[in-house]
């Protein structure tokens, strides 16, 4: 089952670190992580790929993201 | 579906163009009139406000910045501007106040934010070299609270007039700064406090002020510019991106100053610091701490209240009120060393901090 990582709300650097930890929980897979706002979801797309994971981005209502990450 | 990062200046070549022109503008403020090794330091800025607006009576810390006030409305111009402006709060807002109240004292002991430490650094200031180390002490504390879980817990979607609150109180200051003008010789001009001599005596003309703040905050809003967070993640990450833009306010102020003849190396007699090399360790310690804890640099809190966030909003106003605290109670150090009761207030702040680091793990 796809992991789901939660971010909403959540100020810096937990929308990063919440990611990363179920980046190097999982190792490899598909993760999905939900952010609120444009910084958050750039810093988890930097440090998505800069661990060699794929990001796909996808714009969801009231200024939400679902950032689709793959390894 | 669309790329991670669509943002221009949300890149390594934007964040070191956007430390670059900060550095740049802070070197020519000093030059056109403002303090030395102070330039745009958004703790001593924060705290001329707190004086001109009566909160302390320190009378040579006295002057209702420009910059400041355009830091916030720059970025709540480019956050209307990008879609960005998003009305949100409630993350333990009162932990967030005092978060605010100690990162102030913490740099009014250290004589200044993460941006005057870089600023000071870039001026010559060795001093500065001890408050960069407890600054990095500091906010690797704080690291080590989020790795056990720390977190103030979730925001929620605020209305619009909250998100708007800030950028209103930045307007209702200039308004008042534009009815009230700097009088020569007099200490008080209407409502507002003018410092006749010290640091704040020394100041840019307003427009130049004002302009340099809204072009910093629109810049800064964009590419998420944080000294706190470029330690922090750093250290938690490996992530470099925002030291990067650390680095090149440091070189760009650096250059800045060899050229206009501003660079002065040295420990004894800089501008607006003392040499307590311990105290300037622990002030920028707790300040650093404080800063990780509430997620951002001062100058990062400014241009997140202008997106709309009141929890940053909150930390500014605790940041005022620190001021304010620090110069009547005689916390905040001076040129001579620190306060009478600098001491006690980091000893009293810090264990603040930590009941506030540990008493907030998930």
């Amino acid at each position: 089952m796809k992991q789901t990582v939660d971010t909403r709300g959540l100020s810096c650097p937990q929308p990063v670190l919440l990611a990363m930890q179920a980046m190097r929980g999982t190792g490899s897979g598909a993760i999905e992580v939900l952010v609120d706002n444009e910084a958050s979801r750039e810093n988890v797309a930097r440090a998505a790929q800069s661990q060699g994971w794929s990001v796909a981005v996808t714009e969801m209502a009231g200024g939400e993201c679902r950032l689709d990450l793959a390894k | 579906m669309s790329a991670g990062v669509k943002n221009v200046f949300a890149t390594t070549v934007g964040i070191i163009v956007v430390g670059t022109v900060i550095g740049v503008v802070a070197g020519f403020l000093q030059k056109l009139g403002n303090p030395a090794n102070m330039a745009i330091c958004v703790a001593c800025f924060g705290r001329d406000i707190a004086g001109a607006i009566g909160l302390h009576r320190a009378e040579v810390v006295q002057y209702l910045r420009p910059e400041i006030i355009g830091f916030v409305l720059g970025s709540f111009a480019a956050a209307l501007i990008f879609k960005e402006f998003k009305p949100s709060g409630g993350s333990a807002p009162v932990i967030r106040f005092f978060l605010g109240m100690i990162a102030m004292i913490g740099a009014l002991v250290f004589l200044g934010c993460p941006w005057r430490v870089i600023l000071r650094l870039a001026g010559g200031d060795g001093n500065a070299i001890f408050g960069l180390l407890g600054l990095v002490s500091g906010v690797g504390i704080g690291t080590l609270f989020f790795k056990g879980g720390f977190s103030l817990g979730r925001s929620q979607v605020q209305s619009t007039s909250t998100g708007l609150m800030l950028p209103l109180m930045m307007l209702g200051l200039l308004a008042l700064r534009l009815l009230f003008p700097p009088v020569p010789g007099e200490a008080q001009s209407g409502v507002l406090w003018y410092s006749i001599k010290g640091p704040g005596a020394a100041y840019a003309p307003l427009f130049i002020s004002l302009g340099a703040g809204l072009g910093i905050g629109f810049l800064a809003q964009r590419s998420r510019f944080c000294t706190m967070g470029a330690i922090r993640d750093a250290l938690l990450f490996r992530q470099f991106y925002l030291l990067y833009g650390f680095v090149a306010l440091l070189v760009a102020a650096f250059a800045t100053n060899i050229a206009l003849g501003q660079f002065k190396p040295g420990f004894d007699g800089q501008p607006v610091a003392h040499t307590m090399w311990f105290w300037n360790f622990a002030g920028m310690l707790m300040a650093g701490l404080a800063f990780a804890l509430a997620g951002g640099c001062p100058g990062r809190q400014l241009f997140m209240s202008g997106e709309g966030n009141s929890d940053a909003g909150v930390f500014v106003l605790g940041m005022l009120a620190g001021a304010g605290l620090a110069h009547n109670f005689g916390l905040a150090s001076s040129p001579q060393g620190i306060g009478p009761h600098g001491m006690a207030a980091v000893i009293v702040g810090m264990a603040v901090l930590v009941f506030i680091g540990v008493t907030n793990r998930k």
